[in-house]
């Protein structure tokens, strides 16, 4: 299924988890200081192991420097 | 006696914004010497390439996280991102920033207001970065912030303490602590909003962007305690004349 992560069209297989798109898009892995949107939503951490659908814009952040 | 905010206390009435520096060692170098104990952070997007990590660094500096909604321009976004730093972070505390102009970065008012509403009613302790209006600190004290954060000019322009008697009226009224947020640029300003009666300061760039970032956060360190001491033991007031310190009594006849 073809979805969009951090603004870049992915193509992931189906039954991918949002633990899994984070995992791959190189954020560490414990997830801390790691947060997810997908369409413009917060997922909480207690719904990482939800599938991800086809055509979401996932959002995968990580900690910055920043004033 | 710290800066107490929402029923904390940190000793340190420096707030340290880690934006800015060219590598996470230089920062942890300049927290150091800071003594800030309340650090600000951000989001962005994955960068796989991204050497360190900055809650590592903050965390074992023993450095509460204070994340940002830098570069959020509609109350909406803000609030998103907001929700998110409490997923990463694990905190409900907020700097909350709803910037209105790209050139100059200054805050969105009515965004602002709006934003800071619905994070205090979904539970958040929100510190906004606001402008140097009093009325609108006010409006956000009222919205139950925990903090109210003017700037003294646009974000990193280190021009100081624009406009000193709206900072004034600020402070004045203010039931909430009032941390200035923004255009420091060297130690004297710092010092002299804490001298105005400000609760805290919040500065990034007047120590990042600093040819020597450790000992000007050392310098910034020195001029906020110097400040707070200077507000609390209460200074002389300005007269128009000289008033001699030495007695005029006793002076002996010489001529």
């Amino acid at each position: 299924m073809r979805v969009q992560i951090n603004g870049d069209p992915t193509e992931l297989p189906e039954r991918t988890t949002v633990a899994d798109v984070v995992v791959a898009s190189g954020a560490s892995p414990d997830g801390r200081g790691v947060a997810v949107a997908i369409d413009g939503e917060v997922v909480p951490r207690a719904d990482w192991d939800e599938p991800v659908r086809p055509e979401q814009r996932i959002e995968v952040l990580q900690a910055v420097q920043g004033g | 006696m710290g800066l107490e905010i929402a029923g904390r206390t940190v000793a340190s009435r420096l707030i340290f914004g880690t934006g800015g520096f060219r590598s996470l060692e230089v920062m942890a170098g300049a927290l150091r010497e800071s003594g800030a104990e309340l650090a600000t952070l951000a989001l962005r997007r994955v960068d796989p390439g991204a050497r360190g990590s900055i809650v590592d660094v903050l965390e074992q500096a023993g450095c509460a996280l204070l994340p940002n909604t830098a570069g959020c321009y509609t109350a909406h976004d803000a609030v998103v991102t907001a929700q998110l730093a409490r997923e990463a972070f694990a905190t409900d505390w907020i700097k909350l920033e709803v910037i209105g102009d790209e050139r100059t970065l200054l805050p969105d008012a009515a965004e602002l207001l709006d934003a800071a509403e619905t994070l205090v009613d979904d539970g958040f302790t929100v510190l906004p970065y606001t402008s140097d209006d009093p009325v609108l600190a006010r409006r956000l004290e009222d919205a139950g912030c925990a903090a109210v954060m003017p700037l003294g000019s646009p974000i990193g322009s280190g021009i100081g303490i624009g406009n000193p008697y709206n900072l004034r009226l600020i402070v004045e009224q203010a039931s909430v602590p009032v941390i200035l947020d923004a255009g420091i640029g060297t130690a004297s300003d710092a010092a002299m909003a804490m001298e105005a009666g400000c609760d805290g300061i919040l500065l990034a760039s007047a120590i990042a962007r600093a040819a020597d970032p450790p000992r000007m956060a050392r310098a910034m360190r020195l001029a906020v305690d110097a400040g707070r001491l200077a507000f609390e033991s209460g200074r002389i007031p300005r007269r128009r004349y000289a008033e001699a310190s030495t007695p005029s009594e006793g002076l002996p006849e010489l001529t």
